[in-house]
This record gives C-alpha cells, structure tokens and sequence, in this order.
C-alpha cells in the first residue's frame, strides 16, 4: 500500500467517524463515546508503558480525581463547567507531581506496586468523604456548553469526545517525534546511559507522568460531564488494571493502539454482557474469568498487541530524506597541550576487591591518550569514575579546571565529556539517527510544549542534520532509518561513537571502541580518531588491541590490579619490562 | 486514647500482624526465587479460611472445583509442552505431578464431603487441598514467561488476580464465612486481656518463620532456593533446575499462605474476594523489607498491623487509606537508601 493510500484511508476513518451519528444508533454512539473516553486514559498508558518504560495501574484514580473534582465544582459551587476542568486538571497534575516526585526514582516494579496501593486508597477515599457523597456519589452534575450550544445529547458530547482523543493523539505523536519525546523513548533499558548523555531521568520520568495523568483527567472531565453522575466504582482498581491491558492489548508500542484496546476491550465487554448470560447463570463472573484469560494469553503469545499485526497491512510511514541544515553550534575546544581532565589518588572499592588503587594520570588537550591492561586491572571501572557512572570512594577527578569528583553524570556530560560503553548500551528498537540525535540533547533546547506544538521543527531538522553527519562521518549512514538492533556488534561499538560525538565533546572516552571490528573497519576508525585530533577534541580510550593503540595514541597509562604501572610513549611502554611482565606472567 | 486502649490495639495489631508475616514471607519467598511479584496471593488466604467454612458447614468446599479446573489446564499445559519438546515418555510423570497428587486432597474432601470430621482433620485437609493453587497457577501462568521481565511477570498477575476472583466467586458464592474458633481461652496478665487466639496466632508465625529459616539453612533444598534467588544464572549452571525451584517456592508459600487462611478464618467474616486486600497489605510490609529481606518484611508486617489497629480506632472507615497511603513515604524512604540500580528489564514488549 502506498502512502496516498494511506492518507485516504486515513481521511475515510475520519469522515466515517465523523458522520457516525448520521447513520448508527444512539446505543452505538453511547458506545463510541466511552471508547474515546478509555481510550484518552490508554493513549496515557501507551505513553507512559509503551515508550517510558513505566507502568501504572492507578490511572483510574486520576480519572477519579478529575471526575470528582469538577462533579464537585459545578454541582456545589455551581460553576461552568469550564472552570471545572481547569480545576480538575489542575488537582490531578499536582497529585500527579507529588506522587511522581516519591515514587518515580524507584524504578521497575515498585512504581506499579504503588499505583496499585494509591490506586485503592483514592477509591476508599471517595467512598468515605461526606462532602463527596460517600459511596452515593454526587448527581446532577451539569452538562457543558459552548456558547448557547449544549452537549447533552449523546450525539452532541461525541463530538467533543473525539475532538479531543484525536488532538490528544496528534500531541503525543509530535512530542515523540521531537528532542524529549526521543528521552522518553530512550528511557527503556536502562538509566545509566540515558544520564550520561545529560538527560535527568527523574525529570523525563516525572513530565511524562504527568502528562498520562493530565490525559485521565481530561478523560475524567468528560466522563463526569457526559454521565452527569459520579461514584467511586468506575474509579476503582479494577478500571484502573482494565487501562493498563486496553494498551497492552491494543499495542503499547504504538500511538493508535491506545484507541484499538479500547475499542476492542470495549466491545469484548459488550458482547460478553449479550452472550455469556445464556449459558450460565453466573455471567458476570464467567466476564471476568474469560477476560483474565485473554490477558494472560496476550501476555504469552502477542505481548506486541494488535497493532503490530494490524500494521501489516497500514502503510509505513514516510521517510524523509535528511535535509542539510545550518549547524548546531559548536563548543570553542580548549587551546592544543592545555591541561584537560587530571586524575589523582582515585579510589574504588567494590565490597573487598581493591578495584581502583591510588590510580592518577592527566590528560591535555588535543592528545590521544590509550588506558591499557590485562582483563580485570580496573580500566572500565576508571572511566566509569571519571564520567560519573560510579562514585569514587576517595580521590579527585578535575576536568577543565573544574572539580567534578561528584558532579554526576550530568554534569559531566555538561562539561563536555561524552562516552561509549564497554557493554553497548543502546536502544535497540530505535533508529539509528534517533540514536545519534540523543546525542544532540544538551546541544538542543526545545521543551515538551514546543515539541508536542512542532515548533521546534527548524532546531529539529539542524540535529538531524548534525547527526546524519556524525553517522556519515563514522561511516554507517547507509541508512539511517535502520533499527540499531540490526547492526552486528562492532558497529553498535561506532553507533555509540557517533552518538558520543554528536554531543560535540572536548573529551570523548572510548572503551573498546575497536572489539569486534574487522581490520579494514579498525583502520577507518583510527583515522577518524586522528582527525577528531585535529578538531582539537581529546580522546581517552580502553583498548585490547594493542597494535591498534601504538601505532593512534600520543601517550599510554598502563594499569594492573587496580593500580597503574606506568605512563610514557607507546615506545617506551613496549620496552618496559613491568609491562611484558603484566601482560605475559614473569619472563624468569 | 488511654493506655489501656492502647495496648489492647498494640496486642490486636500484633495478632494481625502476624498473619501479614506469614503471608509477606511468602510474598518475598516467591518473588526473591521467581522474580514474580505474586498479586494474587492473598486469594489462596482467603480460599484455605472458606475451604474451612464449608468443612465446618457440611459443605463440599468449592476448592474441590477450583483445584480439579486448574489441575486439568495444568496438565493440558504441562502435557502440551513436553509433546512440543519430543519428550512424550516424560508426559505421564508430568501428569502424575500436575493432575493426581493436587486431585488427592481434592478426592478425599469430595468423598468425606458432608461428613462431620473432627477439626484435626478438617485443618490438614483444608490445607492440603489449598497447597497445589499456588504451583498449579505458577506451572500454568507463569512458567511459560519465566524469562520474562519483573514487570511482566507483574502484570500477568495482575490479570490472574481478575481470574481468580472471579472462579472465587464461581466456587464459593458471595456470601462471607467465618469459621468456628480454633481457640477461646482469655488469657489475664494484670490489666491485660489476650485470647488464646491471639496467642495461636502470634506462635504459629514465629513458628513457621523459624521452620522456614531452618529450611533455608539446613536443607539442600533449601540452599537451592537461596542460591536461585541470589543469582538464576549461576543457580542453573550448577545444575539447580529452575521448574523445580519455582514449585518449591510456590509450594512453600501457598502452604504459608493456607495456614494464615486456617488463622485468620475465626477473627473476621471472609468473602471471595478478600485476600486482594490482605495480600496488598503484606504486600506493603514486604516493601518496607524492599521485598528481599525476611526479618525486614517481618518487621514491615507487624508494623503494617499495628497501623491498621490504631487507625481503624481512629476512624475505621480510612483504615484502608492510611494503611496503602503508608507505603507512598515507606517507598520515599526506600527511594532515598537504595542506591538507583541500572535495570535492563524494563521492557513490556518481547
């Protein structure tokens, strides 16, 4: 199918949808409307699960809330409903940013546990509080106007209902697209890369809460305003677990697939509630039991959901091709032999291994300097140190004139180190040039807002630019589209290269950037090391390949069981009699 | 609040407390072993209490069922996976592991349903029909994404939670039961009143937490348990087999979770779906152990039990608020200790 196709189809799901209340009746779009309703809360799920890599099963809470909120206002205090959702969203983003702000540093399974417990506790509340009518919920709330227009008719709040799912779902799909839109995606997998680039993690984590939470509420805004009753049973776990699956079930890997559970869990419900009562008496139950099969099957066999299967046959979607755009801006290096980055008496102990002894060394601006040693003698644990990765335990690490000791991996990343792991850490399910552009990050500015409004579209295209360099510049720009997780492991090693140097470092730390590359490919990658050079970029790398190592670097710093041994031209190394001995047992 | 009233909560708290320990305990020794963060534990609780109930009501207990259902998708699983795999000869021995032994209890409560046994008898066999749910559901659910992500392996049961609450209400209806007293003694120390029901209950945790330890420390069993939750790699490469110890751990903890069941069952009306809340409430003691530590989740649980004693006298409706919003500073606290770990796992997707 081609992408006009596509574009028609796209333009028949709209006109159909917006005619439906011409030609369905009113049961389906009753139907319809709390599809839109669920689905806003899942596209927040999709968000949250599929690409932050955070689960919740609480969203239903912040339905609640926004629900109760306005139900409470408009009824109560007899305001417009208008000022009711900016209330209710305005409650539910600071629940969201206090609960967010305890719990999202816990990662893994803890944040899901919590939303399970919050998620009740907000239920029993609501049951219990006078003022929200107990378990008899508050009635009469009033339906919303524009201008004269009412939206009481089922018909009518349709309208509004899809209007605001799709701009939602185009918001969301922009903000992905854009430079913290791609920190989200990169939260998958693992913070430690994720911090070295200079992206906090926790604020990434916390923004991209809130922002599921805001798409509740407004779910909740409009559910209170098109039943024009609330009570807490439609807030409860249960609905809350129900959203987790409609994203899991519809695609949490995918935009739509928030709509698609939706829809389908919807309907499942539905006609479960038609078919099961004729064959046993104890429906309600069978609903349940058949409804837990089909999670836990999912879960077994199509953990993807149905959007990968329904994406066969939907066209992919456009590849631009990169357009050269101007530069970003560059940092000024520090002047060629000017001390950039000193190591002195660091320490690291892991429980009794002495990993890091007493181990200093400099390095100047503009040198190429090679940290070798047998496996084991400390020298991954040494740049873990130096970027921030690890603590030291004693010593002191200054870079540029800067004491950045404990800095963190941000700061560090700030300063101008950029790095590559000695365990690739990328995002496999990620293109390569989204790969490189995580690079770009401290280099770019645009927020969650101009992301989400593609105003951030001409800074935008300079990082695509940049980084379709970078990934030329190390030679595997044949396309840039390619998953990550396509690539054989050497070139994953340059992958991680280029997006270090998208970052424009003044020091670039390599560990093992050469493993697994063939010799033709070792030779490219020694060039493009010597011109980095001249640029007047310093570069510090591990390297097991020795004659790699002599024949690049300026000067060696040899470590042995934690300790280093010694420091000298590649010459002088070679003739050392220490090091042989380090490398080949004792020649006597 | 007087001393008096006080302290008659602090003894109320450590009596439920208790029962939290046990069912923790079990939480902490499935997930350390099996990475899953087993959700609806507190269902097989309640489901030992309600087996007992019917017992003692001249009922056949709906575990009958519940047990015979799951045993039969066990075996087409078990049965299905071994002829996949070319390994037909082992098919029987599957069969005789997931289908005969857990129908053995059941067989027997089905033919002495309606008779009026003893409680010596009635107690074992409530237990032994409650036991096999957990290594059923574990052979059922969960083996086949051993290999998957801790969030996964939540979420999964997390939806086996929806199921079983659901053949909960199929097999036990939803009226609430509560069982005859086991004890009812009423112990004076002084101005202090403690039933012996309490005591039951305080001796049966210690008891069984002290039984566990040893299990752990001077069985090979045992080890192999602590080995596979320290490192699941390793554990296999020495030739502990991971099917195995999942069992062990399911069977472990379901037994733990059957004698909380027998504990509880006199000292409140249970339904259904009861254990959801109790197994949350563990579940946040285990939380304060960070859901690795045996004394900690000990101490979480008790301390969870205390908390629920004083705030049900301080207004009974939000005990359940205060109980599960406790776990938003324990968590905090927790965030703030525990150094941020690098987790490769946190992938939904396969």
């Amino acid at each position: 199918m081609t992408r006009r196709a596509g574009t028609l189809l796209a333009i028949a799901a709209i006109v159909l949808l917006a005619a439906a209340p011409f030609y369905v009746a009113s049961f389906t779009i009753t139907l319809l409307n709390y599809i839109g309703i669920y689905a806003l809360v899942a596209l927040g799920v999709v968000l949250l699960t599929g690409f932050g890599g955070l689960t919740s099963f609480g969203q239903a809470a912040f339905v609640g809330i926004a629900a109760y909120a306005t139900a409470w206002l408009t009824t109560v205090e007899g305001a417009s409903p208008w000022l009711g959702l900016i209330f209710a969203l305005a409650l539910t983003v600071l629940v969201a940013a206090l609960l967010g702000a305890v719990t999202l540093r816990l990662g893994g399974h803890f944040l899901p546990l919590g939303t399970i417990a919050w998620g009740l506790s907000i239920f029993f509340l609501f049951g219990n509080l006078d003022a929200l009518g107990r378990h008899n919920g508050i009635a009469g709330v009033p339906p919303i106007f524009v201008g004269s227009i009412s939206l009481e008719p089922t018909t009518a709040i349709y309208y509004l209902i899809w209007g605001v799912l799709a701009v939602a779902t185009l918001v969301i799909a922009n903000l992905l697209e854009s430079r913290e839109g791609r920190a989200i995606r990169s939260l998958r997998g693992g913070v430690v890369m994720v911090e070295s680039l200079g992206i906090s993690v926790f604020r990434i984590r916390l923004i991209t809460f809130i922002i599921a939470a805001l798409l509740a509420g407004l779910s909740g805004w409009l559910y209170a305003h098109m039943s024009r009753y609330v009570s807490p049973a439609p807030f409860d776990l249960r609905m809350g677990i129900q959203y987790l699956f409609m994203a899991i079930l519809g695609g949490s890997g995918h935009i739509l697939g928030a709509v698609v559970g939706a829809a389908l869990i919807t309907l499942l419900q539905n006609t479960l509630q038609d078919v099961l009562p004729h064959f046993s008496r104890n429906g309600e139950q069978l609903e349940v039991i058949v409804f837990a099969v089909i999670y836990v099957l999912a879960l077994q066999f199509a953990r993807g959901g149905v959007m990968p299967f329904a994406l066969r046959f939907l066209p992919s979607r456009g590849r631009s091709a990169i357009a050269p755009g101007a530069p970003l801006p560059r940092r000024t290096m520090p002047p060629g032999g000017t001390p950039l980055l000193t190591v002195e008496r660091l320490f690291k102990r892991f429980g009794g291994l002495e990993a890091v002894n007493q181990v200093g060394f400099a390095v100047n601006a503009g040198e190429i300097v090679g940290l070798i040693g047998p496996n084991g003698a400390g020298k991954s644990t040494v740049f873990n140190l130096i970027t921030g990765a690890l603590a030291s335990d004693d010593g002191k690490i200054s870079f540029l004139g800067q004491d950045i000791t404990r800095a963190g991996q941000r700061r560090i990343a700030e300063a101008g180190i950029a790095r590559t792991f000695q365990h690739v850490k990328l995002r496999p399910s990620m293109s390569l040039i989204d790969n490189v552009l995580l690079g770009t990050y401290l280099r770019t500015r645009s927020g969650f807002v101009r992301g989400a409004l593609r105003l951030d579209r001409a800074e935008e295209m300079r990082a695509r630019y940049e980084a379709q360099l970078q990934l030329k510049r190390v030679g595997i720009d044949a396309d840039p589209y390619d998953l990550a997780g396509n690539l054989p492991l050497g070139r994953q090693r340059i992958l991680e290269v280029a997006r270090a140097l998208a970052a424009d470092p003044a020091l670039i730390i390599l560990d093992e950037p050469a493993a697994g590359l063939s010799r033709p490919e070792k030779t490219a990658l020694a060039e493009l090391l010597r011109g980095l050079r001249k640029e007047g970029v310093t570069v510090l790398l591990v390297e097991h390949d020795v004659e790699f190592v002599m024949g690049l670097v300026d000067r060696i710093v040899v470590m042995d069981f934690g300790a280093k041994l010694i420091e000298g031209t590649p010459a002088a190394v070679r003739a050392d009699p220490r090091v042989q001995e380090a490398y080949l047992g004792s020649v006597a | 609040m007087t001393p008096d009233i006080g302290l008659i909560l602090g003894i109320d708290g450590i009596a439920t407390g208790s029962i939290y320990v046990l069912v923790g305990l079990g939480l902490v020794l499935i997930f350390s072993v099996t990475r899953v963060v087993f959700v609806p534990f507190g269902d097989i609780v309640a489901f030992s209490a309600l087996t007992l109930a019917s017992m003692q009501l001249g009922r056949m207990p709906g575990t009958v069922y519940l047990v015979a259902t799951l045993a039969i998708v066990a075996c087409l699983v078990e049965g299905a996976h071994k002829w996949r795999r070319g390994q037909k000869r082992r098919i029987a021995r599957g069969l005789v592991g997931y289908g005969v032994l857990p129908l053995i209890p059941a067989a027997i409560a089905w033919l002495t349903a309606g008779m009026d046994l003893p409680a010596g008898l009635q107690i074992p066999l409530a237990i032994a029909l409650v036991v096999p749910i957990g290594p059923l559901i574990e052979r059922i659910a969960l083996r086949p994404l051993a290999d998957a992500s801790v969030l996964l392996l939540l979420i999964v049961s997390v939806a086996l939670t929806f199921g079983l609450s659901g053949l909960g209400l199929l097999f036990f209806g939803p009226e609430g039961f509560r069982t005859k007293p086991l004890t009812s003694e009423i112990f004076r120390f002084g101005t202090v009143i403690v039933t012996s029901q309490t005591l039951l209950m305080v001796a049966t945790a210690a008891i069984f937490s002290l039984l566990l330890f040893l299990f752990f420390e001077h069985t090979l069993s045992g080890k192999a348990l602590r080995a596979t939750s320290v490192n699941r790699i390793g554990a296999r490469i020495v030739g502990i087999r991971p099917g195995s110890t999942a069992t062990l751990a399911f069977l472990l903890a379901s037994l733990l979770g059957a004698v909380s069941g027998i504990l509880i069952g006199p000292t409140t009306t249970l339904y259904y779906d009861s254990g959801f809340i109790i197994g949350l409430k563990a579940f946040v003691g285990a939380i304060i152990g960070g859901l690795v530590s045996y004394p900690g989740t000990a101490l979480g649980a008790i301390f969870i039990g205390m908390l629920e004693s004083f705030a049900s006298y301080w207004n009974s409706a939000l005990k359940e608020v205060v109980v599960f919003s406790v776990l938003i500073p324990v968590m905090l606290w927790r965030s703030l200790s525990l150094p941020q770990v690098d987790e490769e796992d946190a992938e939904v997707e396969g």
